[in-house]
């Protein structure tokens, strides 16, 4: 795409008021499920639900979707960099 | 369009470099510049995390009583609030882009509004656990167990910094409401707008995460 079109793009509003509408419900959800007995797989959940609120507030709300791909690049960079951190110091962690 | 929105970019940089000899607005760059410090701060919060997900194998039921001690309904209207402002932010460079000033102005009135009383709601949840004897190193904590103390620690410092981004955010908002009004900041130009609804944003995908990892464990 052309960056200086991506630049201009005009984002209906109407999309802007129904990614609020998704995250409104998943924060329902997710205090929801708090009250549903997940035991072990609580924290499980809760993760995987503000990751999917976190997509759309990055897609949406800060424009990924619309951007350059060099964008999403970076942030995949970002994101296995922090799986990385996250895996070397559980390795380490478990086996002290 | 695309031919039109071309055309205004190169007279722009053309403007530009009448302006300043060599300055080119480069939208790309500053927006990079922008995500590059937005990802420091996402590696700040995210060590942080891993604290917390080592303490929080460690000391597990002490983190979900601890948990049980927050009220989950203020987390949660504190969450919609943030979400909300993170609407009327995104409504308010929307409007910009499409030449409502007025309207976009009003919006960033909005969002700091929803901001101030995300404040004060954590500043009465503070309040509340100072009340009950409830903060770093206080000698009601001292004879809680280890795993308490790491967790109200964690509570105090993450939700701490993250007010204070809100705070910042705050800041960086009324200077974005300056440059729109005295126009600075222009549809054509609308970057320092954009952003700083970027920052906004990201103090929004802290919070998705802080909540649920704070407030719904116990």
């Amino acid at each position: 795409m052309d960056p200086n079109t991506a630049e201009h793009h005009h984002v209906p509003l109407r999309v802007y008021v129904w990614v609020w509408v998704g995250l409104i419900a998943l924060t329902g959800v997710t205090v929801g499920a708090r009250y549903a007995d997940l035991h072990h797989m609580a924290i499980f959940t809760a993760i995987l639900i503000a990751t999917v609120k976190s997509t759309l507030v990055l897609l949406y709300f800060m424009h990924i979707r619309f951007e350059k791909p060099v964008f999403t690049v970076m942030i995949l960079v970002l994101l296995v960099t922090y799986g990385i951190f996250i895996g070397l110091t559980f390795t380490d962690y478990s086996y002290r | 369009m695309p031919t039109g929105s071309k055309m205004s970019e190169k007279q722009t940089a053309h403007m530009d470099n009448h302006h300043v000899p060599g300055v080119v607005y480069d939208p790309v760059a500053i927006k990079i510049g922008m995500w590059l410090f937005l990802f420091t701060e996402l590696l700040l919060f995210g060590t942080l995390f891993i604290v917390y997900g080592v303490y929080l194998h460690d000391f597990n039921w002490q983190f979900r009583l601890g948990s049980a001690s927050l009220s989950i309904p203020i987390g949660t209207v504190n969450t919609v609030i943030l979400l909300t402002s993170s609407l009327t932010m995104a409504l308010s460079i929307a409007a910009l882009q499409r030449s409502r000033k007025g309207r976009s102005i009003g919006l960033m009135w909005i969002t700091i509004l929803f901001a101030v009383a995300f404040l004060v709601i954590k500043t009465f949840e503070w309040s509340a656990k100072f009340a009950h004897g409830i903060y770093p190193g206080s000698d009601h904590l001292l004879e809680l167990t280890k795993g308490e103390n790491v967790f109200y620690g964690l509570y105090f410092t993450m939700t701490g910094l993250h007010a204070l981004h809100v705070i910042i955010g705050i800041g960086l908002i009324l200077f974005a409401m300056k440059r729109v009004s005295g126009e600075r900041t222009t549809p054509e130009r609308p970057l320092l707008l954009e952003n700083t609804g970027l920052y906004w944003h990201l103090v929004d995908l802290i919070w998705i995460y802080l909540f649920p990892l704070f407030y719904l464990i116990s």
